[in-house]
């Protein structure tokens, strides 16, 4: 049970949350034509006879698309209907160029499934809550129209019309923008996992139509408001909550919600009504007849089962079980398949792991590795250090050549150039030193030069010892090993 | 079901036919002759029936994801009443 | 005897005789049609397409290299894309539009050796049963009556175009479309032969689209034969057209037959009509005692859904074709009409109220109608639901006959301008041929005889699906007996 609340002037109200979810699917060629469905080419280059609508025109659908909706639809945990059929809505406008889209509404593709959101007790999720799914479909995208660029025309790109588009419709299951995002994250995770789609809401290959709703808990539903293309997560949270405390504030001033279609603005941070989709729209849905209704064999199933990777919440269980990894960890590195596969790739490289090596490489990564990556601001992909450089660091500290601040120096120099830790240790000699005639002679010119506090300390000033160990650190260029060095200064000391 | 000059005018807007109105009116008993006649269908029991499949058996063909066609921007343009810039021009739209 | 008096297997097989060059063919058809404008039956003549094919030709003839249609010029109706000839669909939305593509239909033709005499003219967009919705003008059929009035007779439609050329053999063939009989009930009227093949035998690849689950290309010529010659050209598998069949085209040519024993001919009672002209029904008489006497049983059946045909088609249709036509909307090419001050959305509506004609409009707007909410099931659902029981009516005839006797059209052809007054008095000329086309079956139309007025009557063969060779055999039958020679009397050629 969610504790989100709005505090309205009149009582409590409770928030209800769908989100329906277009991603575009990764593959070569768009949906229904031999075109090119990658980003960023010049206007009207990746365009064909076919998405440009020219009379005669037919669809074929491409197999890949089907084949990553299936695979989507069974990371889902859902239905997957072996005879859908697509439909065509029709409406007009400039980015639509058959003045249909076509999309599946009777018969989806993909039918009833569910996402597990972990908990996360700052944001108020108590415990794990499971989101149900109503559908996955597949649909075109449609083009894009460019504004800005003249003061009485509007300009038409084609390159996007007839990309696949992945439609996923969650329940209204959701009770908090903190669940939203959280639904949103873990559906991100998932899509990149399976490959099906990169997530990314920057570039708007993943985008989130917001249902809100407002009610007294216990009370039935009341009338929702759609917030369309919402591109970001923050911004799915924010216009929740935008929205939800507009909602309460026109009910209780003796209001109605009207249902109807409305966009974010996030410099306002509100919502505002989308003026120019006044005529409900009526879209007279009807089977396309150009297509025929589409049929998957069991050994086609089958094959996209085949081709599943492990998912993240089963290399979550895992890691945290056999592998030894942390819980927290677990949770941080599964959460990116990007990610996940560099931390495997870094345990390969350090050869039979144990759990002790699994729980250290996984804390440093997230810790040292990830604080540079954000500080440079790159992705994991990206990483001026392989996962082979990583373990061979770890390893240098686990055997006891590097005390952990030496690893973070070997660490800094490995990024600003690239070279492997094995080699900068033994160029700039940034082994440690356990040898305790050295460290003894350096504690006792410490010592020596110091005589005065080391009287405070034995006379009962504990805290002194600190002064002594950091001294004799910098008097060694850092390099003593501290464990030894902490053990000869007490000696010393004492 | 018979359809008024309210209706004809909210089913050529759905259509984007302009429709003068002098013409609507003419249109009310024009479209009602033909859906009344139509209107017939509603005699047949079709409890049961599913919408006609196919006549002759076929299967829905996927095509490999190849990329085999588009960089024909020229052809795609050719017959456009206005392009630009590789776009295709309309009236500023509004959002 | 003239070249121009040839059909398709004479000047075929003449010209790899070596009676005449190819040039001299496309050069007597290319006049033919120059003189014979009075008709109105070509949009476009386009004598440059047809002399290089010839030129083709005889350089093959002489190379040793021919194909199959090698030196015959053919008509192509203007609903066929063809790649650098204009094509227009007889609108004023496509005025002016030269196709950069080839339909998949003319690529064969074009690629079998033919060559094209113009792009002939139609109904608008396929709409209309006498050619008399093209904005380009009427088509006249050659035919006058014998009451001395001289009043411009239709040439049926919407494949008009096509009718009367061949008719007034200014083009040995030509390519039609049928979508409720727009091949054969033109045939009829004007005394040639077309046959409407079985739904997904010839690619819609590139044809300009009115009712996707209906349209079918066809051959419109002098007799069964040279419809079969040309058919074959015609048909085969497309890839590009997902309703397309997969199987390999028949010898329809060689294995012709008109020995119908053992064949069981049904006679359906449902196509007696109140009100049928004595003519009609006399002459269906006489083809059922031919096909007796070419040995076939004949048998009375029953296809009880008959008399909801025409209803049903006049909602599914209008419903395919108010979605297939969105794309015309003055954005990517044909007419685009902005008045002063015209948003995007008012641009649509001025091109398209400027762009089609009534019979279009009218269409569309039936359309909308039925596939809009509230009305789906009512209407467009109910006809799906009553074309099944169509089809189901013919399966179950066909396990006891093979193939169905009836009139092609209720009358024989009236005067352009009788029946434009009311729509749905037009609409009832398709009472016989509508049936077949919403079953997907082949069927055509055999000239048969003449009516009191001395004008042609044609009769209709219904097949099986994938069964031409029935029809085109049982036509050939009905053509050998039924020894139609008679030709309209010139007033066209000055």
């Amino acid at each position: 049970m969610s504790s989100y609340r709005i505090q309205g002037a009149t009582g409590e109200w409770e928030v209800v949350i769908g989100l329906e979810v277009h991603a575009q699917i990764v593959s070569k060629a768009k949906l229904f034509s031999g075109a090119s469905a990658e980003f960023g080419a010049e206007p009207n280059q990746n365009v064909s006879l076919v998405d440009a609508a020219m009379p005669g025109m037919l669809p074929v659908p491409n197999v890949e698309c089907i084949r990553q909706a299936v695979k989507t639809g069974m990371a889902l945990n859902a239905e997957i209907n072996r005879w859908s059929r697509f439909d065509r809505k029709n409406y007009f406008y400039a980015d639509l160029p058959q003045g249909y889209q076509i999309s599946q509404l009777y018969h989806p593709l993909v039918g009833e499934g569910a996402i597990t959101i972990d908990a996360d007790e700052r944001s108020g999720i108590s415990e794990p809550k499971t989101i149900g799914i109503e559908r996955l479909h597949v649909e075109q995208d449609a083009g894009k129209l460019m504004h800005d660029q003249h003061p009485t025309r509007s300009y038409v790109d084609l390159n996007r019309s007839g990309v696949a588009l992945m439609e996923i419709v969650s329940r209204p299951d959701m009770r908090s923008p903190a669940e939203a995002g959280a639904y949103l994250r873990k559906l991100r995770s998932i899509l990149r996992y399976v490959g099906s789609c990169d997530g990314n809401m920057e570039e708007g290959s993943m985008r989130a139509d917001v249902n809100v709703s407002v009610r007294r808990p216990g009370m039935p539903f009341g009338t929702r408001t759609e917030t369309k293309n919402v591109n970001s997560i923050r911004f799915v949270m924010a216009a929740i909550e935008g929205e939800a405390n507009r909602q309460v504030d026109v009910l209780e001033s003796g209001g109605t919600i009207v249902q109807e279609t409305r966009l974010y603005d996030p410099d306002r941070n509100e919502t505002r009504s989308m003026r120019s989709k006044e005529d409900a729209h009526d879209y007279r849905y009807f089977p396309d007849p150009d297509l025929l209704p589409l049929e998957l064999s069991e050994d086609f199933v089958a094959a996209c089962a085949a081709e599943l990777p492990e998912l993240p919440d089963a290399k979550r269980a895992r890691y945290e079980g056999p592998l030894g990894v942390p819980a927290y960890n677990a949770a941080v590195i599964t959460a990116d398949v990007e990610t996940a596969r560099w931390f495997e790739a870094l345990l390969e490289a350090s050869g039979k792991t144990s759990p002790e090596t699994a729980k250290a490489a996984s804390n440093w990564l997230i810790s040292d590795l990830f604080g540079a990556l954000n500080r440079l601001g790159k992705d994991i992909a990206d990483s001026p250090v392989s996962p082979g450089q990583g373990a061979e660091l770890l390893a240098l500290v686990a055997d006891g050549t590097l005390s952990g601040t030496l690893a973070k120096q070997v660490f800094e120099i490995m990024i600003e150039t690239g070279e492997d830790p094995g080699k900068i240790v033994e160029e700039r000699g940034l082994k440690q030193t356990s040898d305790t005639g050295a460290i003894e002679a350096v504690i006792a010119e410490v010592m020596a030069a110091n005589a005065d506090k080391v009287a405070d300390y034995r006379s009962g000033k504990d805290k002194l010892f600190g002064f002594f160990v950091g001294q004799t650190m910098k008097a060694m260029g850092g390099k003593a090993n501290p464990g030894v060095v902490n053990e000869l200064l007490k000696k010393a000391l004492a | 079901m018979s359809v008024d000059a309210a209706t004809v005018r909210k089913i050529a807007s759905l259509a984007r036919i302009a429709v003068a109105d002098g013409d609507v009116e003419a249109m009310v008993p024009e479209l009602n002759n033909i859906l009344g006649w139509v209107e017939q269908l509603a005699e047949v029991d079709t409890d049961g029936v599913a919408p006609l499949a196919a006549v002759v058996t076929n299967h829905q063909r996927l095509r490999d994801d190849v990329v085999t066609d588009g960089g024909i921007r020229d052809a795609v343009l050719a017959n456009a009443p206005q392009a630009e810039y590789g776009f295709f021009a309309v009236p500023k739209v509004i959002e | 005897m003239s070249i121009t008096d040839l059909g398709i297997a004479a000047i075929r097989d003449g010209f790899r005789n070596g009676d005449f060059s190819a040039a001299e063919v496309a050069d007597a058809f290319n006049a033919a049609v120059s003189s014979a404008r009075a008709l109105n039956a070509f949009i476009i003549e386009t004598p440059d397409h047809a002399r290089f094919a010839a030129e083709a030709a005889d350089k093959a003839r002489s190379a040793g290299s021919l194909l199959p249609l090698s030196g015959v010029p053919l008509g192509i109706k203007d609903l066929f894309c063809t790649a650098g000839y204009q094509t227009t669909a007889a609108s004023g939305m496509l005025s002016g539009f030269v196709p950069t593509y080839e339909s998949t239909v003319t690529a064969r033709l074009f690629g079998a050796g033919a060559g094209m005499l113009g792009k002939l003219n139609l109904d608008q967009f396929a709409m209309g049963s006498s050619n008399e919705t093209s904005a380009f003008g009427n088509v006249v059929s050659p035919w006058r009556r014998n009451d001395g009035g001289n009043a411009p007779l239709a040439p049926g439609g919407s494949s008009g175009g096509s009718s009367s050329a061949i008719a007034a053999r200014i083009v040995p063939a030509a390519t039609g479309t049928d979508t409720g009989g727009s091949i054969r009930q033109p045939a009829a009227f004007t005394g040639i032969a077309g046959i409407k093949p079985t739904y997904g035998r010839c690619s819609r690849f590139g044809i300009v689209a009115f009712a996707s689950s209906l349209d079918q290309a066809g051959a419109m010529a002098q007799d069964v034969r040279d419809c079969a010659i040309l058919l074959e050209a015609m048909a085969g598998f497309d890839p590009k057209d997902s309703t397309s069949l997969d199987i390999a085209v028949p010898a329809w040519e060689r294995e012709l037959s008109a020995d119908l024993r053992g064949k069981k001919v049904g006679i359906p009672k449902e196509y007696r009509v109140d009100g049928m002209p004595e003519a009609v029904d006399a002459l269906w008489s006489q083809g059922i005692q031919w096909l007796r006497d070419a040995g076939a049983e004949i048998v009375d059946v029953s296809l009880p859904h008959t008399r909801f045909a025409l209803p049903t088609y006049y909602i599914i249709a209008p419903a395919e074709a108010s979605s297939n036509l969105a794309r015309y909307d003055g954005v990517r090419y044909g007419l685009r009409e902005l008045p002063e001050g015209a948003n995007l959305q008012d641009m649509y509506a001025a091109t398209r109220a400027a762009g089609f004609g009534s019979e279009v409009r009218r269409r569309i707007l039936i359309g909308t109608y039925v596939l809009s909410a509230g009305f789906y099931d009512a209407y467009y659902t109910k006809a799906q639901k009553v074309r099944a029981l169509i089809a189901r009516d013919f399966e179950q005839v066909f396990q006891d006959v093979d193939v169905l006797l009836t009139p092609t059209a209720p009358s024989a052809a009236f005067a352009l301008g009788e029946k434009s007054a009311d729509p749905l008095e037009m609409y009832l000329n398709d009472v016989f041929t509508v049936p077949a086309s919403l079953a997907g079956l082949p069927a055509m139309s055999v000239p048969a005889g003449l009516d009191p007025q001395g004008l042609p009557l044609g009769l209709q063969i219904i097949g099986r699906p994938l069964d031409e060779q029935g029809v085109l055999d049982v036509g050939l039958a009905i053509e050998q007996r039924a020894d139609f020679n008679a030709r309209p009397q010139n007033w066209w050629v000055k």
